[in-house]
């Protein structure tokens, strides 16, 4: 099984280095505009965070499988869970916020000890898109985890998942041995308890994440292509599928520059940039918040390690006014959001 | 001085055909557009031809091209490897299938 970049020591498991990384060579020389300079061509610079719409929570970096592109870095070793105490300071300004989304990730979120208290205690405060990112595998990992898909059904949680192709091999190359087959068992329980059938509001839709350093197609054409397969091979039924496009941070950084493919993946970022994508990326309406409650502008930069630029830096300090018309904090990264139709956690963009 | 006759970086740069004759250039990529749009075949099927042709015509810009655009779309090495084989079989092929014609030469001729 791969190590964490953590586990491994890598110096990438460093957010500044990383940063460092994004920010010289191409991007210093001149070869390559910033995100900075690009987006300032249309006078979208500085980003600035509307109206607060979507609420990711990020409940833990540990995790059953140790994906190769994994922007979080997440694995078995990973030992940053979200405490309860935290979880309360969410679940109290849940009630406050104008938030219509509530998005639980991780890790697999479903590792956390309290994740099941936090569902229900979340759920009774009424959030009108409840989603919960599986990773599927989890479902069949272990049998105190078989009873999710009734659980998750119970609290109308909307189903979330990764798989990026509907053969073997590649997902298999992407997540590791054997996650094929375990998230067909795992959509497969699913879809008999209802979720992803057709006209069912038990909401299931997939995740598409490229399987190398190329950039991913069409998002309906995907969809039509994976649903055509996954229902031919396996009877399995799922509603939308979102294209995302790895980000350049993390274990996907690592491989690109291990793989050498770094500096022709940016600037196949950079040309597909389109300023379209820019005014919804999703860092304009989301507020990510940490395991350990502090709070960034998406999930990419919690894990660069780059806090929101306001003076409310923690759940326990939210104050939506502070928040809102705050600067985002940009760097190179962020291109992976731009790149052709754009691309966010709920999809692609333009 | 440039040594080699292929720059990759070259294919970037293919839209620049039509800066030298705008009205052909412009008609060449309208017409090339419509080409890969979904039709009777869909897109994906036409990227497999376009992957099969490029090795027929060995144009490397348009195999790193249909490559990538396979890799976009989902297309597994499997089929891109049958595809080439298509193309592979049919070029061979035709080499083979005038054999005939040589056939036909050598029993006109011999006694
Ligand atoms: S991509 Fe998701 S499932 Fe894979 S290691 Fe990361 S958190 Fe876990
Ligand atoms: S990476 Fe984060 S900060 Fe950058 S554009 Fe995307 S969502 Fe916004």
């Amino acid at each position: 099984m791969l190590k964490s970049l953590h586990k491994r020591h890598s110096e990438l498991a460093n957010s500044k280095r990383q940063l460092d990384i994004l920010s010289n060579g191409i991007f210093k020389n001149g070869d390559l505009p910033t995100f900075k300079e690009k987006i300032s061509e249309t006078n979208q610079f500085p980003l600035k965070a509307k109206k607060l719409e979507i609420l990711q929570i990020n409940v833990g970096y540990m995790c059953n499988q140790v994906c190769e592109h994994c922007h979080v870095d997440a694995g078995p070793d990973r030992k940053e869970i979200m405490s309860r105490e935290t979880m309360q300071q969410i679940l109290d300004v849940i009630k406050q916020t104008s938030a219509h989304t509530l998005d639980l990730t991780g890790g697999a979120p479903e590792m956390n000890p309290n994740f099941k208290w936090f569902v229900e205690e979340a759920n009774k405060v009424g959030v009108k898109d409840f989603i919960v990112r599986s990773n599927l595998t989890i479902i069949t990992a272990n049998k105190k985890y078989h009873d999710l898909p009734e659980f998750f059904k119970k609290h109308q949680i909307h189903i979330v998942s990764s798989m990026p192709h509907w053969t073997k091999g590649k997902t298999d190359k992407q997540r590791g041995d054997g996650v094929f087959d375990a998230s067909i068992t795992a959509l497969k329980m699913l879809n008999a308890v209802g979720y992803g059938m057709p006209n069912s509001n038990l909401k299931l839709d997939l995740v598409y994440n490229p399987t190398g350093a190329f950039l991913p197609g069409n998002q309906s054409s995907l969809e039509k292509d994976f649903k055509k397969a996954l229902n031919a091979d396996f009877n399995i039924q799922f509603h939308n599928l979102f294209a995302l496009t790895n980000l350049p941070i993390s274990r996907f950084l690592d491989y690109l520059i291990a793989s050498d493919n770094y500096e022709d993946y940016m600037y196949a970022l950079v040309e597909a940039y389109n300023p379209k994508a820019v005014s919804n990326v999703m860092c304009t309406n989301t507020l990510s918040v940490s395991w350990d409650g502090y709070l960034y502008d998406c999930d990419f930069n919690q894990m660069l390690n780059l806090p929101v630029n306001s003076k409310a830096k923690h759940i326990s300090e939210y104050n939506e006014n502070l928040l809102e018309g705050r600067d985002i904090l940009i760097s190179q990264h962020c291109y992976g959001c731009t790149a052709g139709a754009g691309s966010s956690c709920q999809g692609s963009l333009a | 001085m440039q040594k080699t006759y292929y720059d990759p970086a070259d294919l970037k740069k293919f839209s620049k055909i039509s800066e030298w004759n705008e009205e052909l250039g412009a008609k060449f990529f309208d017409y090339y557009g419509k080409v890969f749009e979904e039709g009777a075949l869909t897109e994906r099927e036409k990227s497999l031809i376009a992957l099969a042709v490029s090795h027929t015509i060995q144009c490397p810009y348009c195999i790193d091209a249909y490559t990538g655009d396979g890799l976009q779309r989902g297309i597994t090495k499997e089929e891109m490897m049958e595809a080439l084989h298509v193309a592979a079989a049919i070029r061979g092929g035709a080499s083979l299938v005038h054999g005939v014609q040589m056939m036909n030469k050598v029993n006109k001729l011999e006694m």
